[in-house]
């Protein structure tokens, strides 16, 4: 390698350093907006991710609100919005659950809209995914998990434990079968987190090279990729909702194996 | 090699988990685009299905991606 620094050297390392670079984990990083710290003990600040929380918990308020302000006999439209989303809850929970479902009720359609809410505003532009965080997602599913294994242990006492035993199985096969649906069990937290965080991610991260792509190429390459971003910002709407939708249904899943035990 | 070479080249190898949820995919909508061609009745239900595997199979294919950024935080 030769020392020697010629002009055109010196030309492309100006390019490059004015050249926009990819990086399109950069709207996933959390940044502290206000410092807080708890007696200098814990640090609570308040970061863009629990602003966007309160922005999606605010949005949620304030529609169910608007919706139901003046309640009539025949709704108007914002009413039969308001309706409709709750029935929706209502139905998967009697669904999968059935009557014993009504406790978690309000836990379910709680965690559906503020799930639903956080992963669509998520997509206005310089707002921040609240649910693309790991350690959001895997907060919800661990204590969902932890609830439903605690919450069979009350309510069958030690029979909880045939949970683990698989049925019309042979007795010989049991020391294979019983780590293997113990390992099941411990894989539900993580897979309910990571499904949710993983499919915010990519989207989002997609997004973000597309819109790389938009700013470097020159105007008749860009609208590709930007009819592209269009079109994958529909996308993402629809995979929002699908995701919040999964996340509920497994949940109710969940509390169901540990009312009824299979 | 050097370790981040070999780092770059398994977060591609990660990407390859895209293939099986392809596979996945394909199997799932054709399956369901047969299932409606003999019973166009069953469209309704048969969506909601559809909508919910889709969203499990494509999981399957991110954690791929999740594996990638594991190693891309070693690097």
């Amino acid at each position: 390698m030769s020392s020697t620094v010629t002009s055109t050297d010196v030309t492309n390392h100006a390019i490059a350093a004015v050249a926009p670079k990819m990086d399109p984990l950069h709207h996933f990083l959390v940044t502290k907006q206000v410092d807080v710290s708890f007696l200098g003990l814990l640090d609570i600040s308040i970061s863009n991710s629990v602003l966007w929380m309160w922005i999606a918990i605010a949005l949620v308020m304030i529609f169910f609100r608007l919706a139901f302000k003046n309640p009539t006999t025949v709704p108007g439209r914002m009413q039969s919005l308001g309706e409709l989303g709750y029935l929706f809850i209502h139905g998967i929970v009697t669904e999968i659950i059935g009557d014993k479902g009504r406790p978690f009720f309000p836990y379910i359609f709680t965690l559906f809209y503020f799930i639903l809410f956080c992963n669509l505003a998520g997509l206005i532009p310089g707002s921040f995914t609240v649910t693309s965080q790991l350690i959001v997602t895997a907060t919800f599913s661990m204590s969902i998990v932890a609830f439903s294994f605690v919450y069979g242990f009350y309510l069958h006492g030690s029979h909880y434990l045939k949970f683990f035993v698989p049925s019309g199985v042979p007795v010989l096969l049991m020391p294979l079968m019983v780590p293997i649906e113990i390992i099941s069990f411990l894989a539900r937290p993580v897979s309910l987190a990571v499904r949710l965080f993983a499919n915010m991610t990519a989207g989002h991260t997609m997004l973000a090279v597309m819109f790389f792509y938009v700013i470097t190429l020159p105007w008749w390459g860009a609208w590709l990729p930007f009819g592209f971003t269009v079109v994958f910002t529909g996308v993402e709407i629809f995979i929002g909702f699908i995701q919040a939708y999964i996340f509920t249904i497994l949940t109710c899943v969940y509390i169901n194996d540990s009312i009824h035990m299979h | 090699m050097d370790a981040t070479a070999a780092a770059l080249i398994g977060m591609g190898l990660a990407a390859l988990g895209f293939a099986g949820s392809g596979v996945g995919l394909g199997v799932l909508f054709g399956k369901a685009i047969e299932a409606i061609a003999r019973q166009p009745a069953a469209e309704a239900q048969l969506a909601k299905y559809i909508w919910i595997g889709m969203a499990f199979v494509e999981a399957v294919a991110l954690y791929g991606l999740v594996v990638a950024f594991i190693i891309m935080g070693k690097a």
